[in-house]
């Protein structure tokens, strides 16, 4: 199952087998402009629903990236720390910033979907 | 009013074209309790002249250090500054201009922070360097908190011959930012087992060479001890000549070095403004206080510098800055980098050689009067000596026959009586062989 | 070519495509009259040349323990000529006051007074080593204790610690000296609160010293929300802080209930002093409830602001908070003033020391000839023209640019991008326009509560004449920008000694000293 899922402060998630893949959207990266860096967890680390689990910087501004679902984090996209850009270019594939090993698959259900999102967006300006 | 340029006719217009009475309208929002309807209890206006005179008068109430025989170190050092530094910081493009935020309008702040950084990178053998902080000893409480950063550890080890300025500022922070120290006595020409302090919870060691007793040492094993352990070494300068002359922390291991700049470029001015140095590693950089300049290309393509890695910094991370650090010591770091291009190489190598000669010559001569101890084995300007009697009462007696004999160490540690006999004293390239005979000579009636 | 310059390559290209009026065409040797092209000094030295004679007098004998510097620092030999030219080619790239209108909202970028430079550097304190016996320098206590004096009489406050080094570490030791104060109370307190419009410094400074940052919304007026800050007063709060007037340059007219309202709750009232320089000599801090407050010498007082520093943030203390000033103490003891350098008697509860030695007295001599130059008639008369000199801008720009808040404002005034919409220009892009109209930009982007901010601090030292040609200017480019010229301002600015630069490559690949290898191989490590 591939189906994006959205939080309030931008973030998308999406099952991939046992592992949610966690990023941020196309709007956080238009927003923040061209990002020159990602701080990443380490391996191992514990992240919980909400809270703190990256930081994006681009030259103007420093995001928290917040953890749309509770879990371990068991991947890490280390070329975001050789080419930060891609948060930029391809902000929902290549782009994405961790892998957890989700707690309970069911914290998903409560995030937006995709047209549930596009009319957050919409409401926002 | 000469700074004033507003007229009352200007005032007349410019209140009518906002359309009040009185400029008490526009101060409406203060609340009537607040407001002064009168003068505050302060003189009034003076002119250029009385002023200069008032001044002056407070001014020549202190005896210059130029105008005796002097040899007071401790952190702050007498240098002579070549003339065309002062004029060109004068230069109102310099003195009068603001932090380099709109690069376009700033690139000499930039190019000469830039190389500024670069000197201070190659100074003290390390890769990189910011663009200054207040002084050396909230450089030593920055890098201790940096370190605490990258190891994620909350406990630093701080060497006993550290200058006490310094490590009382890392108390105060350590106290009120939340972690711990582990400071050693001082113990001038004693041992000191650092080694054995580190341990799986210590963020950093911080030794300073050469010591507040003036003592060099190669501190190439306790680096590795530390790494060991996985903590770091931070090594404080405050003499940054003698950089001119040893082996620098980065060649030693060092992941840190906080260092005092004053020295050059930078008259003493009782202590304030100085300049503090800050140098890393590559690897560290995203996690170093103060600012940044840096190299790109501007839109045709040319070479060209600007602040950089500003996310860090308190105007856009807030909360989550490295520090809060806002403003750095820049005309200092201008007078620094334009002193050390003036010297070169050649310049730099000549002086600290001038000045360790001159602190030899003046100790060979100490060292022989009587009951008078040298405790160094090594030093450059500054060494530490052990007199027969209190070192404060001597070196208020030489003060009262024109001499500035160092520092009584007591100064900085009331509380101990083995120090009580510990007289610090610095010699540099402006110390005539006249101002060692009259310090021989005073020294030697003093103690007779 | 490495990445790093193809990506500088494109970028370049897309600066060229909507570059529609091309420069002037290049030189021979890039110069532009008296703009000069001018290399690092690491490009231009020779080994051996140097720039200062040094003779000496004793022979060399090293007793350095063996530990003799190996190999060369690597710096380059320069006549004196040659630094002479360099530095001077460098200042010609500079903006500064001395050249023009520095509008900085929050800077306070007056003029910086000659006289005080000259006095600084009289040797009688330019020449005195802060561990000189303090027998032999009566003179610079008394110069510190006279400006104590002033700032005491200016703020209302009983007590001023001098020693903090900008204003940023009087941040810090306000909020360690608050800290202390509850500690010595047994009162664990975890929050500070600070408005949404608050500088940077504020926020950080907080965090630095433990506690957790609670944000306080404004109201449509631009000043705090005195009911959101009330409900959120409660006895987990430590601190307010507060600016005063705000960084939307207004006067926060509710401020005697805000500090009633967090007193009542135990908590103290911080003020950022960075604005102080609208209401010097007409308001004194004390009477509106203020705990703690830091002033900047090189915003109010005229020092030098130096390109970036050096700074001095001396803080004013109320009686509570006095005991916990950092050291040194200047006391007036029986036999006249006393430096008190170790936590005993008065200062037993002393924080500590928060810088080497005993404050910045360079920057002390420049703020107090500032301070007897004017007097206590000069200075009232600095706030008033300040606030007339920001109204003035006021209703000359507000049918032009969108004025955030209404009614009059105090020393600065703070305008947003609405003026902008649709026309494709931001307020970066009009900063930019401006540089090349001869000016510096005013403060952008901050602070956040507003979107696009301008705000704009004139300060008193601007003449009428001076502001109506800014203010002219202001109107042309507002009247360009809605004309649809779009393309000018985002190829500006045009006439700087460089256009705009790439930011973006500087923070992901930062090169940050000058090495003896050539570029592309240090882009690639």
């Amino acid at each position: 199952m591939s189906t994006f899922r959205f939080t309030r402060d931008h973030e998308w998630v999406r099952l991939d087998g046992d592992l949610a893949i966690v990023g941020i959207t196309d709007y956080a990266q238009s927003q923040l402009g061209d990002v020159v860096y990602v701080e990443l967890p380490e391996i191992g680390h514990r992240v919980e629903k909400g809270k703190e689990a990256a930081v994006v910087e681009s030259v103007k501004a420093a995001s928290e990236v917040y953890a749309p679902v509770s879990g371990e984090v068991a991947e890490i996209n280390e070329m975001l720390t050789t080419d930060p850009a891609t948060v930029n270019a391809d902000p929902m594939g290549d782009g994405w910033f961790i892998k957890l090993r989700l707690d309970d698959p069911k914290e998903l259900d409560s995030l937006m979907d995709e047209e549930g999102y596009r009319r957050f967006i919409e409401e926002q300006h | 009013m000469r700074y004033l340029p507003l007229t009352d006719r200007d005032r007349g217009e410019m209140l009518a074209a906002i359309g009040v009475d009185s400029i008490d309208a526009l101060f409406a929002d203060v609340p009537s309790p607040a407001r002064l309807d009168g003068l505050v209890d302060l003189p009034k206006a003076m002119g250029e002249i009385e002023v200069e005179r008032a001044i002056s008068r407070i001014a020549s109430r202190n005896v210059a250090a130029g105008s005796i025989p002097f040899f007071i170190g401790g952190g702050a050092y007498r240098h002579h500054i070549p003339a065309a530094v002062d004029h060109l910081i004068q230069r109102g493009e310099f003195l009068t201009s603001y932090t380099p935020y709109q690069p376009e309008l700033a690139q000499g702040t930039l190019q000469y922070l830039f190389e500024f950084q670069t000197q201070v990178a190659m100074l003290t053998g390390m890769e990189v360097a910011n663009a200054s902080l207040y002084d050396g000893a909230t450089a030593c409480a920055e890098a201790v908190m940096m370190a605490n950063r990258l190891t994620r550890r909350r406990k630093a080890v701080l060497s006993g011959r550290l200058h006490p300025h310094y490590r009382e500022v890392c108390e105060t922070y350590a106290r009120f930012v939340g972690f711990e120290l582990c400071a050693l006595d001082p113990a001038p020409g004693g041992g000191e087992d650092l080694t054995k302090l580190v341990g799986r919870d210590t963020s950093c060691v911080v030794v300073q060479n050469p010591d507040f007793f003036g003592e060099i040492r190669d501190y190439s094993d306790l680096a590795r001890n530390c790494h060991d352990a996985g903590a770091l070494l931070v090594v404080v300068v405050t003499e940054i000549l003698s950089l001119g002359a040893i082996i620098p922390p980065g060649e030693m291991g060092a992941d840190i070095v906080a260092a005092e700049g004053q020295s050059l470029g930078n008259a003493l001015n009782f202590g304030g403004p100085h300049l503090g140095l800050f140098a890393s590693r590559d690897k560290f950089v995203r996690q170093m206080p103060g600012r940044l300049a840096g190299q790109s290309v501007d839109a045709d393509g040319r070479r060209s510098w600007v602040l950089t890695l500003s996310t860090r910094e308190q105007h856009i991370r807030r909360e989550r800055a490295t520090s809060n650090i806002c403003t750095n010591s820049g005309l200092c770091a201008l007078a620094f980098t334009i002193h050390l291009a003036l010297l070169g190489e050649t310049g730099l190598t000549r002086l600290a050689h001038l000045n360790h000669a001159a602190a030899v010559a003046l100790a060979e001569r100490l060292e022989c009067i009587t009951d008078v101890r040298l405790v160094n084995r090594a030093f450059f300007n500054e060494f530490t000596l052990r007199l027969p009697r209190p070192a404060a009462t001597v070196v208020e007696t030489l003060a009262e026959k024109g001499v500035l004999a160092g520092i009584p160490v007591s100064r900085f540690y009331p509380n101990r009586p083995e120090l009580e006999d510990v007289l610090v004293m610095a010699a540099t390239e402006m110390a005539t062989a006249e101002d060692m005979d009259r310090l021989e000579m005073e020294l030697r009636e003093a103690l007779s | 070519m490495s990445d790093w310059s193809r990506a500088a390559s494109a970028r370049l290209a897309e600066h060229r495509a909507a570059d529609e009026l091309a420069a002037p065409s290049a030189t021979i040797t890039g110069n532009r009259g008296l703009q000069i092209e001018e290399k690092l000094i690491f490009e231009q030295g020779s080994p051996g040349r140097c720039g200062v004679d040094l003779v000496g007098s004793f022979p060399f004998r090293a007793r350095l323990g063996g530990l003799e510097r190996q190999g060369p620092v690597g710096l380059p030999g320069l006549s004196e000529p040659q630094v002479v030219r360099h530095f001077t080619r460098l200042s010609q790239k500079n903006y500064a006051i001395d050249s023009g209108l520095y509008p900085l909202g929050s800077c306070t970028m007056k003029h910086n007074p000659r006289l005080n430079e000259k006095l600084a550097r009289l040797p009688g304190f330019a020449d005195i080593h802060p561990l000189q016996p303090v027998s032999t320098i009566p003179g610079a206590l008394a110069l510190i204790d006279t400006l104590v004096h002033w700032l005491k009489t200016l703020t209302g406050m009983p007590a001023i610690a001098m020693s903090p080094g900008a204003g940023a570490h009087g941040e810090l030791c306000g909020i360690m000296s608050i800290r202390a104060a509850l500690e010595e109370r047994g009162d664990r307190r975890r929050r500070v609160l600070v408005p949404e419009s608050a500088h940077g410094t504020n926020p950080a400074t907080a965090a630095a010293c433990g506690y957790d940052v609670d944000p306080v919304s404004g109201n449509l007026q631009g000043r705090v929300d005195v009911g959101a800050l009330k409900a959120k007063l409660d006895t987990d709060v430590a601190a307010l802080m507060l600016t005063n007037p705000n960084t939307c340059g207004l006067f926060e007219n509710e401020i005697l209930e805000i500090a009633a309202a967090v007193h009542a709750a135990g908590a103290f009232f911080y003020c950022d002093g960075a604005n102080f320089n609208a209401i010097v000599g007409r308001v004194r801090p004390a009477d509106l409830g203020i705990d703690c407050m830091h002033l900047n010498l090189h915003k109010t007082f005229s020092t030098p602001h130096g390109g970036g520093g050096p700074g001095s943030g001396p803080v004013a203390l109320n009686a509570e908070l006095a005991p916990y000033a950092p050291l040194p103490w200047l006391v007036h003891g029986p036999d006249g003033l006393e430096l008190v350098e170790h936590k005993k008697g008065e200062a037993q509860q002393a924080i500590g020391r928060l810088k080497g030695f005993h404050g910045q007295i360079g920057m002390f001599v420049r703020a107090l000839a500032y301070m007897m130059s004017h007097g206590a008639d000069g200075l009232r008369q600095v706030a008033e023209d300040a606030v007339l000199n920001a109204n003035y801008l006021r209703v000359r720009l507000e049918s032009d640019l969108s004025l955030s808040f209404p009614g009059p404002c105090m020393h600065e005034v703070l305008f947003d991008d609405r003026f902008l919409k649709e026309t494709g220009i931001t307020t970066l892009d009009f900063a930019k326009a401006l540089i090349d109209e001869g000016y510096h930009p005013m403060t952008m982007y901050f602070p956040l509560v507003v979107h696009g901010a301008l705000l704009i601090e004139p300060t008193e030292t601007e003449s009428k004449t001076s502001l109506d040609q800014f203010a002219d200017v202001l109107k042309t480019l507002t009247a360009k920008a809605r004309s649809g010229d779009a393309a000018s301002f985002h190829s500006a600015p045009r006439w700087t000694p460089r256009r705009r630069l790439d930011e973006t490559a500087a923070a992901r690949k930062p090169v940050l000293r000058w090495n003896p290898e050539p570029m592309d191989q240090q882009a690639e490590k």
